[in-house]
């Protein structure tokens, strides 16, 4: 008899995936400016560390909330003891304001709506458990319908989905989008969240909208949240397709915390609502952590400073990914928000296919020490694209990054210039390409490549 | 739109399809007999397909169905305490709840800790700020210090006679996320766990809602003050045979909730060879394991299984525990729960699981630094449990002098209360109405223990460890005061009987307040 699930046995967590072999070799030779100038340089992972001392001189002012206390008196056994599953009400009151002041304040949320659980991860598994049965299905966008219309979702591409999923006999419960896009980087504009809202009300299915990337849009005008846009449809608040209009939202991004573990989800939909409450008992939010965070978003002073300051930071970083890329004649799709740029390399793969993007990629990593994102492992249906991290180390590390990726740039193009003259030529290409780079070329010899 | 179809429509329905028969068969006879079922049954079907509004048929049926349980008895105590909530100043004659397993005893010897290590809390380590890194750290292999230093206090509860590896250790937040994700790892949905009764009630939720695993009971009596027996264990395995369910495994509580005592060797012996005959695994949810206050002394199944030698064989890899801080340390809510386990899958397994289910790193970094100041636990562990042994004695004796006994028992935050004589009828109806009157009455909030899925009615749980020692004495005044009131007016089956001869047992004062010298007065509130 198999002795443990399937689950548990079988392998379709994905840990095996590209995505992640990166992250290995990271943590085998991880870069370090002083220690380890030579390693490999973390640009796959979505942190936001641009903003911590704003936090750090928050607590440093605040001590008391750190110690526990409430007007001078303790407040340790009340929060020992709260593990009510509808969350501390002071913090969701608290974080409902904190989201619509995310979004201009051109949309308002009632905490009664909001379901405090222990990070997004655990906020789109209840969703998923509220909302399909086993062996349902949820169309998800991926970076797809490249190049012409900038990996925008199209009327075509949902109903094509949801085509494919009845091929399948798959029944379509929902769309899920990330609004911002992880891995693209960019807002969803209006005619997209109007596709999205007809296609819901025509097909009656759910939308779910991850929205955990809001307070990182560089220009606050340019995000409409999905409850904007049904609002401003002018759909009668009684019409069934409000209950099926969702969100999920954290700390994780925004105020660089994921380690805290403070996620949410919001729905219009009572027993969603409900349902969600009881599950929430599987991933509560630490009672100290809300009672801390409760505390810092209530410092109204404080929240309007770092949401300023973080976008600007946030913006002027991207810019600087941006422009270090273009100088190495690589451009990135146009982006206004995230903690990462889409990059465009496909006019350095040896052919079109996704063999070459890891090849491509494995060479990235190993030969010029960063470790990025290739487009497959996001399900990207075109080789080449990868996404590369700005936010997650200091300005200097980016530095050498950028200078990295040009050198390899560099590298790649005369050898390419080389292969098209004949071997006869091949001494004076030597001598026009930097001296590190000759030993891990594979035409001179078939040594393999230096890791 | 009203649901569900009442007996007119379905007097509708039938004879509509026997008119549809009767076109297509002659009757009656048999075929037609089948036609007109076929047809009444799948018009049934349809109306009830129709009549599901919309929205219901959006949702999964997790979402919708009420297999959570939240609308058991236990829960609705729950309900009426927060309407009316005791407080010794404000509402002194509100309800007093002891159905919640809260370990209160022992804050202060926290608190002064934390007075006095200001920087755990403050995200300091030797005066400089860890903020960034506390902030940063998601890594669900855990904090290692605080892995480091929880399977050394887990080992310390358990006298240093086992010891824990880190590395096989999974945080999770709360003990109830870490019995859901084994039964991730253990169980497809459809297959059974075995539990001891009477058990939690929250194993109703954590253990079947979204696993969509079963519960099979093994039955334990008073006969025996509960045990687990070979008879039992057999006879609850083959219950699930009868029921075409794949039994995966036995989850046992040491110490037990709702009973307050520890498995004796004996017993974890049984599970062990059991589980070894039939190749299935073994949970022991030890979240009660620091609170043992008394002979015969707590022991984990480890050490058993350490006893017996079964260190490289297969069984010892089908054995995984469950642990938290929730009622050791009276931390509920920190969520800090661990799965322990011998199988490096299941370990693999439940850390990636355990991604929905994280414990904050503010916490982990300040228990760390808590749980490896080795001065505060061994001091810690040794007053908790004369606290708890002192309130638990407390309790025991005031139930006494009520003419109410108790199981024996030896750790845990409550009783497990024997009220059996004071039943209408040895029925669980009786026991709902006793536990009603307890409630609404005398304004107890006490667990039934029907909630707890017992065999037998008239048990209750009375925890004992989430009040002031004032709070107490009160309920057992409370409650005093309803037995005698209670006997007095021959509400209990055994009194009708004897009552002259109890009569010349009770002191001078009960006599006096009896209702049998005056006629009929109502029960004072």
């Amino acid at each position: 008899m198999q002795m443990l699930s399937k689950k548990a046995a079988c392998d379709s967590h994905g840990q095996d995936s590209s995505y992640f072999l990166g992250w290995q070799e990271y943590e085998k030779n991880p870069y370090h400016e002083v220690q380890n100038p030579n390693g490999i340089i973390q640009m796959g992972l979505a942190e936001n560390q641009l903003s911590f001392e704003l936090a750090e001189s928050w607590l440093a002012d605040n001590p008391d909330v750190l110690g526990l206390k409430r007007d001078g008196k303790s407040v340790f056994k009340e929060l020992a003891l709260f593990q009510d599953y509808h969350g501390m009400p002071t913090f969701k009151n608290e974080l409902v304001k904190f989201m619509a002041k995310l979004r201009g304040y051109k949309v308002e949320f009632d905490p009664k709506k909001l379901v405090l659980v222990a990070g997004s991860t655990s906020a789109n598994e209840s969703l998923m458990f509220c909302l399909a049965e086993p062996g349902e299905a949820f169309l998800l966008p991926t970076p797809y319908y490249p190049g012409s219309n900038d990996f925008k979702i199209t009327g075509c591409a949902l109903e094509d989905a949801y085509e494919q999923a009845k091929k399948l006999n798959l029944n379509v419960k929902g769309v899920l989008v990330t609004n911002p896009s992880n891995p693209l980087g960019t807002t969803m504009d209006r005619d997209e969240l109007n596709l999205l809202i007809d296609f819901a009300i025509s097909k009656k299915i759910h939308i779910v909208s991850d929205e955990i990337y809001s307070g990182t849009v560089f220009d606050s005008t340019s995000f409409v949240s999905i409850i904007e846009a049904v609002t401003d449809r002018n759909i009668d608040d009684t019409h069934e397709l409000w209950n099926r209009i969702h969100m999920v939202y954290s700390l994780s991004k925004d105020l660089g915390l994921p380690g805290f573990r403070v996620g949410m989800i919001y729905s219009n939909d009572e027993t969603v609502v409900a349902a969600a409450t009881k599950m929430s008992s599987f991933g509560l939010v630490s009672s100290q952590t809300q009672f801390l965070l409760t505390n810092m978003l209530s410092d109204k002073k404080f929240t309007s400073k770092y949401i300023e300051e973080n976008r600007k930071r946030l913006k002027s970083r991207k810019e600087m990914l941006v422009s270090g890329l273009s100088d190495a004649g690589i451009e990135c799709l146009n982006s206004n928000a995230c903690l990462f740029c889409w990059v465009d390399m496909r006019h350095l793969l040896s052919s079109d296919t996704f063999e070459a993007e890891k090849e491509l990629s494995k060479r990235i990593l190993f030969e010029v020490g960063l470790n990025i994102s290739p487009g497959s492992s996001c399900h990207c249906s075109e080789p080449g694209w990868f996404r590369m991290c700005f936010a997650n180390m200091s300005q200097e590390t980016l530095k050498v990054a950028i200078t990295r990726i040009k050198d390899f740039v560099e590298s790649i193009t005369s050898s390419r210039d080389n292969c098209n003259h004949q071997l006869t030529f091949l001494d004076s290409r030597r001598r026009s390409v930097s001296k590190w780079v000759l030993p891990l070329s594979p035409y001179d010899n078939n040594e393999p490549a230096e890791r | 739109m009203e649901r569900g179809l009442k007996v007119k429509d379905v007097a509708d329905i039938f004879q509509q399809g026997s008119i549809w028969a009767r076109e297509r068969v002659e009757g009656p006879s048999l075929a037609w007999t089948l036609w007109v079922t076929l047809a009444t049954f799948s018009q049934i079907c349809c109306r009830l397909v129709a009549d599901t509004p919309i929205k219901m048929r959006h949702l999964s049926t997790k979402a919708t169905f009420n297999s959570h349980g939240q609308d058991s008895s236990y829960f609705l105590g729950w309900e009426e305490y927060e309407k009316n909530p005791y407080d010794e100043v404000q509402n002194p004659k509100g309800i007093i709840q002891m159905g919640l397993a809260e370990n209160q005893l022992s804050f202060d010897l926290l608190e002064s800790w934390l007075e006095k290590n200001p920087e755990p809390a403050g995200f300091k380590r030797d005066g400089k700020s860890i903020f960034r890194e506390l902030a940063l750290f998601q890594d669900y292999h855990g904090l290692p210090a605080f892995k480091r230093a929880l399977v050394e206090f887990m080992a310390e509860i358990r006298g240093n006679r086992v010891s824990f590896d880190p590395n096989h250790m999974v945080l999770t937040a709360g003990a109830t996320s870490a019995n859901e994700t084994l039964m991730f790892c253990l169980a497809e949905p459809g297959e059974a766990f075995l539990l001891p009764t009477p058990y939690y009630p929250g194993f109703d939720r954590d253990l079947k809602w979204r696993t969509e695993a079963e519960i099979v009971p093994i039955h334990c009596t008073s006969s025996n003050d509960f045990q687990i027996t070979e008879t039992a264990l057999e006879a609850a395995y083959h219950e699930a045979q009868q029921r075409n369910l794949r039994v995966k495994g036995v989850l046992v509580t040491n110490p037990s909730n709702p009973l307050g005592t520890t498995l004796s060797r004996s017993e974890l012996n049984l599970l062990i060879s059991f589980i070894t005959t039939k190749g299935i695994h073994l949970i022991s949810d030890e979240i009660y394991s620091g609170t043992v206050f008394s002979s015969p002394g707590f022991v984990s199944v480890m050490e058993v299984l350490k006893d017996r030698n079964c260190d490289k064989s297969e069984v010892w890899n089908r054995v995984h525990i469950v642990c938290s801080l929730s009622k050791d340390l009276g931390l509920p809510g920190f969520r800090v729960g661990a799965i322990y386990s011998n199988d490096d899958m299941v370990v693999a397994a439940s850390t990636k699981m355990s991604s929905f289910g994280l414990v904050s790193s503010q916490t982990q970094y300040l228990l760390s630094a808590l749980l490896s100041d080795k001065k505060f636990t061994k001091n810690y562990i040794s007053e908790n449990q004369k606290r708890l042994k002192k309130r638990q004695n407390m309790l025991v004796m005031g139930l006494e002098r009520a003419g109410i006994s108790c199981l024996k028992s030896n750790a845990g935050l409550f009783c497990w209360v024997n009220m059996r004589h004071l039943l209408r009828s040895d029925s669980f109806e009786a026991e709902m109405e006793l536990w009603k009157k307890i409630v609404y009455d005398v304004r107890l909030n006490i667990s039934p223990g029907s909630s707890c899925h017992c065999t037998e009615p008239g048990w209750f749980r009375v925890c004992f460890a989430n009040m002031t020692e004032e709070t107490l004495d009160l309920a057992i005044q409370r409650l005093k005061d309803f037995v005698v009131e209670h006997t007095a007016n021959g509400h209990s089956k055994s009194n009708n009987s004897s009552k002259n001869s109890n009569r010349k047992l009770l002191p001078k004062w009960v006599l006096r307040l009896s209702s049998s010298d005056r006629d009929h007065k109502p029960d004072e509130r």
